[in-house]
């Protein structure tokens, strides 16, 4: 073991003063800590209640003879009495207990938690938009129409890929229309491939898409620079292997710089190549999926685009794909129909010009819904989407622009890198060394191993630590490949100041377990609960509020 | 910065990372970027081409409703506290967002009557898949027997996603609007064993009330004939939970899962989403379950506290053998879900039941007395209802347009059935007034009227 130099770390003496030494366990319960949480069927009376229902003002009706009785419930469901004054005090009271984006710095790899502009809440709460029926007749929804092609232009410029479906729901939604699309192209093609390749580095996403899409996953090793392993990739593709999924820049932050020549083994047998769009942030404008080979990318608009995360959603994981791929996309595609009114064929749909993206709407255009397409894999869903985050994510490409969108890039790869070695520079890399690589695009992955065997604390301990601090953790202990891994992705939407105070917290952190491991290990200390009990709640699970 | 990071440039940091033959060696071709005043005046001027509820008099369904929002649900979700953090990775933080995943899987369980509920799925149709899907992981049959009721992006959905997953699926016709129940026992029987999932609608795509109980009952009545049987079907339900105040709930109608949309739980329409999906199933599920399980716990020092349990399921632990891909999934519209119920709360939500079943028959009478308008089938309904019309729907629509009234959905064009020709779906709100109702029978019997002189003289 190394001898420990508390010295040799270097923090800001204010975050000391703020955090004193003294343990914290002996602080004493703050106030939230001494609220017990009480659910909202716990509050009210009977007979309490917020709704006023609208006047019966059609003549009355005998409800039996409506609604049969073996058709009808006999007891109300024992929902909530309460007031509209109990109801708002009882959320807000608990929104208290949550940290959040809009708080503090939230620096969670692979979610990209950039800032959120009100803008887009404002025009997305337009009632044009908010109140627009998704059964509306497309001749009187153009405007919606209009956003969903233009949003799909830009996405396709972006992704490098000329067709584009919005209709996917979440990121794993995207994945999930991907890898039925391959299939679609393979059968189509009477090919029945089963293997679908993913990296031991994967989002957990893609190895249980692979199984709900009905394939086998094969796992490709990972090189000693945190690439793909070609060797290994080499030895598994075959014409079995009927795609590979792969996040390009990868889960450990890396670029590929191999991408080329993966590209040309998975082609060579056959196979596509999928992109996970989950770490699209790092390169809008700077390299594009499907100028590296791709054939089809998602998209998480609730990342890259700045949807708010809603505490786990909404989201929304359009895909863009290659001309081999675009017959099977889902229905219904949005298309325009040009002055002639000649609508695209089903099977050779209108890819994006990638320049008409831009400019105002002829007059003679109009949107539609173009159902058409007898190779369609089908539905994935109801109707055509999350609207709602298309008109987010529309909102925040035409503020920013193209040169904006690169310009985030920039900043997020640019932030990252300067975390990086800001953490090196205050002596934090001995104890968390970068688990591959030298430099990192847009989020960097950390091993707390010598951290575990040199200071005794583990990544949850650090996490858990950080919370007292003000700060969310990064994603711990992902991916499994890097031992003890702490995830970082600070984004482009933070100041310098915040990364500086993020880095003296660690240092801070590291720096007090030196001295003494138990600090860290009983964190945190400050948040409306301490650490809790996992275990026992999946062992008897308790899902819901006991009713009276 | 670069300083510290000890690089002469930030190009620099790209170029020795990107191989130059994939860097993009030109500009994106979008638009300059716009001030947020001109953005919002953009967004603004496309909003202003879509007629939405606001500007006609909608009685569009099918799935998504023009639902009354309170206000209050617009504060909290625009709430920061909610509205920006992500999943409860860190429950030490994040016991807001779990305590209402808590609750709304709460109100969902009391909603539908089963034991154990997720805290959401993407929405409607989606979950009825992510249900076959439960079902084949349950009884490893290939075969799904779908109720012609499901609504027709439901039946697309999940046949989209059988096709990955492997599996067939055999539509069950309908007999005077609800399921043929000789039809539905015979087709889970033919399955010998095989039939992992019995899915039927409640109320069904053309408003009827289907009879659960005796669905339910028939799907896991073994046929004489059929010793090999493995096990029953799991029997699942695709529910509009506003109903639910007045309709007997699934867990008391023999059901296994039950799913739905939950866009009336206030959610905005939104051109189709964000809303969210419910999923709720008998406890012998609860380990197959798809999605998030807020669990309650206590912490060290033995106060309460919740965290996301039952992970051992979930992508990011199983990976391959994970119940589901699902990852983020429908946290805030969820929120908006239990708000609504708490604010319609355990009266609020019989009298919508009621009110909505009584507006429904009076419009239903009203317009079956309409000249060259017949009622598609007897059946009870409760907020929505399917006519015939001896005339052209796509005309008639148009025509109410032109007076400010969408009268409905057209069955055919939405169903693609050749027997739904003729068909309109019309759906009832609480915002739908009486007045509303007999403006509709006025606009609507003058188009028919109309359309059929027009057909005359030509």
């Amino acid at each position: 073991m190394s001898p420990i130099d508390e010295n040799h770390l270097h923090s800001d003496p204010g975050i000391e003063a703020r955090h004193p030494h003294a343990h914290p366990a002996s602080a004493g319960a703050t106030p939230l800590q001494r609220d017990t949480a009480r659910t909202i069927f716990q509050k009210g009376a009977p007979g309490r209640r917020a709704f006023v229902c609208p006047e019966m003002d059609v003549p009355p009706v005998d409800v039996s003879a409506l609604l049969p009785e073996r058709f009808r419930r006999t007891a109300p469901p024992r929902l909530p009495e309460v007031s509209e004054p109990e109801i708002v005090r009882h959320y807000v009271g608990i929104s208290k207990r949550n940290f959040d984006l809009d708080s503090g710095f939230y620096p969670l790899g692979s979610c990209t938690m950039k800032h959120n502009p009100r803008l887009h809440e404002r025009a997305a709460a337009l009632p044009g938009h908010a109140r627009l029926h998704p059964l509306q007749d497309p001749e009187r929804a153009q405007g919606a129409l209009e956003l969903m092609w233009r949003l799909q232009g830009a996405l396709s410029e972006l992704s490098g890929l000329a067709h584009v479906s919005l209709q996917p729901s979440a990121g794993s939604h995207g994945e999930l229309a991907g890898v039925l699309l391959t299939r679609a192209y393979h059968e189509d093609r009477g090919e029945a491939r089963h293997k679908v390749l993913t990296p031991d580095t994967a989002h957990g996403t893609n190895p249980a898409t692979v199984t709900m899409a009905g394939f086998e996953v094969v796992k490709v090793a990972t090189n000693a620079d945190g690439g793909v392993d070609i060797e290994d990739l080499r030895a598994k593709a075959d014409t079995d292997v009927a795609c590979l999924m792969l996040t390009n820049p990868n889960t450990l932050g890396l670029f590929d710089p191999n991408i080329a020549e993966i590209a040309e083994i998975v082609h060579g047998v056959g196979a596509t190549l999928y992109y996970d769009g989950a770490n699209l942030n790092a390169v809008m404008g700077l390299s594009r999926p499907g100028d590296m080979g791709f054939d089809i990318v998602h998209f998480n608009l609730h990342k890259s685009f700045t949807q708010p995360h809603g505490g786990g959603g909404p989201g929304s994981g359009p895909i863009a794909v290659s001309d081999r791929v675009a017959p099977y996309l889902p229905v219904p595609v949005v298309v325009r129909r040009t002055h002639t009114g000649t609508p695209p064929s089903g099977a050779h749909p209108e890819g994006h010009t990638l320049k008409g993206v831009g400019r105002q709407a002829g007059e003679d255009d109009s949107y539609d819904l173009d159902y058409d397409r007898p190779k369609s894999i089908g539905r994935l869903r109801g109707f055509h989407g999350n609207y709602g985050c298309f008109v987010r994510s529309y909102a925040y490409i035409c503020s920013l622009g193209g040169d904006g969108l690169k310009d985030a890039s920039e900043a997020a790869v640019l932030n990252a890198n300067y975390l990086l070695a800001r953490l090196k520079q205050q002596g934090v890399a001995d104890y968390l060394p970068l688990a591959y690589g030298e430099l990192c695009m847009h989020e960097f992955v950390l091993s707390g191993g010598p951290m575990k065997r040199d200071l005794q604390i583990k990544t949850l301990d650090l996490a858990k630590r950080l919370l007292d601090f003000g700060f969310h953790p990064p994603t711990v202990y992902f991916p499994l490949l890097v031992e003890e891994a702490l995830m970082v992705e600070p984004t482009e939407t933070e100041t310098k100041e915040t990364l500086d105070a993020f880095a003296d917290a660690i240092a801070a952190i590291l720096k007090e377990a030196a001295r003494d491991p138990e600090i860290a290990r009983g964190a945190p200390y400050s948040t409306p609960v301490r650490r809790l009990d996992e275990v026992a709640a999946a062992k008897t699970p308790v899902i819901r509020q006991a009713l009276g | 910065m670069l300083a510290v990071i000890g690089v002469p440039t930030l190009r620099e940091i790209f170029e020795r990372q990107i191989p130059e033959s994939v860097r993009l060696d030109r500009a994106l071709e979008l638009p300059d970027g716009l001030a947020e005043q001109d953005v919002y005046e953009h967004l603004r001027a496309l909003a202003a081409r879509n007629t939405s509820a606001e500007d006609e008099l909608s009685f569009l369904g099918a799935g998504m409703y023009d639902h009354y929002v309170p206000a209050l649900i617009d504060m909290l979700m625009e709430r920061s506290e909610f509205l920006t953090p992500y999943t409860p990775y860190q429950p030490e933080i994040s016991q807001g967002g779990l305590q209402v995943m808590f609750e709304y899987q709460t109100a969902i369980s009391e909603l539908t009557g089963l034991p154990v509920s997720n805290a959401s799925v993407y929405e409607g149709p989606s979950a009825v898949a992510a249900a076959a899907y439960l079902a084949k992981l349950h009884n490893g049959g290939r075969r799904i027997v779908a109720s012609a009721g499901l609504h027709p992006h439901s039946l697309q959905t999940l046949r989209t996603n059988a096709y990955g997953f492997g599996m067939e699926v055999v539509e069950v016709p309908l007999r005077d609007g609800v399921t043929d129940p000789d039809a539905w026992a015979q087709a889970i029987a033919a399955g010998a064993g095989e039939t992992s999932a019995a899915i039927f609608a409640q109320p069904n795509f053309y408003g009827a009330v289907e009879d659960a109980a005796a669905l339910s009952e028939a799907a896991k009545t073994p046929a004489p004939a059929d010793g090999a049987r493995a096990g029953a079907p799991v029997v699942i339900c695709q529910v509009d939970p506003i109903t639910l105040g007045i309709v007997r709930p699934p867990g008391e109608c023999g059901v296994d899962v039950a799913v739905g949309e939950g866009q009336a739980l206030g959610n905005r329409l939104d051109f189709g989403g964000p809303s969210f999906g419910l999923f709720a199933a008998r406890e012998e599920y609860l380990r197959r379950m798809p999605g998030r399980i807020a669990g309650e716990t206590v912490d060290v020092d033995g106060r309460r506290g919740f965290v996301l349990t039952l992970q051992t399921r979930e992508q990011h632990i199983r990976r391959e053998k994970a119940t589901s891909n699902i990852c983020t999934s429908q946290a805030l519209n969820a929120l908006a879900g239990v708000v609504y119920l708490s604010w319609l709360g355990r009266r609020g939500i019989v009298e919508m039941g009621e009110l909505l079943l009584a507006r429904t028959h009076y419009a239903r009478g009203r317009l079956a007395a309409l000249d060259g308008v017949e009622k598609l089938h007897e059946q009870p309904v409760i907020r929505e209802f399917a006519l015939r019309l001896d005339a052209d729907v796509d005309a008639v629509r148009r025509r109410c347009a032109k007076h400010g009234v969408n009268p409905g959905v057209d069955l055919h064009a939405l169903s693609g059935r050749e027997e739904d020709r003729g068909g309109l779906l019309v759906a009832i709100t609480e915002r739908r007034t009486r007045a509303d109702i007999d403006r509709l029978a006025e606009v609507l019997g003058a188009a028919i009227a109309a359309e059929h002189e027009a057909t005359v003289a030509a």
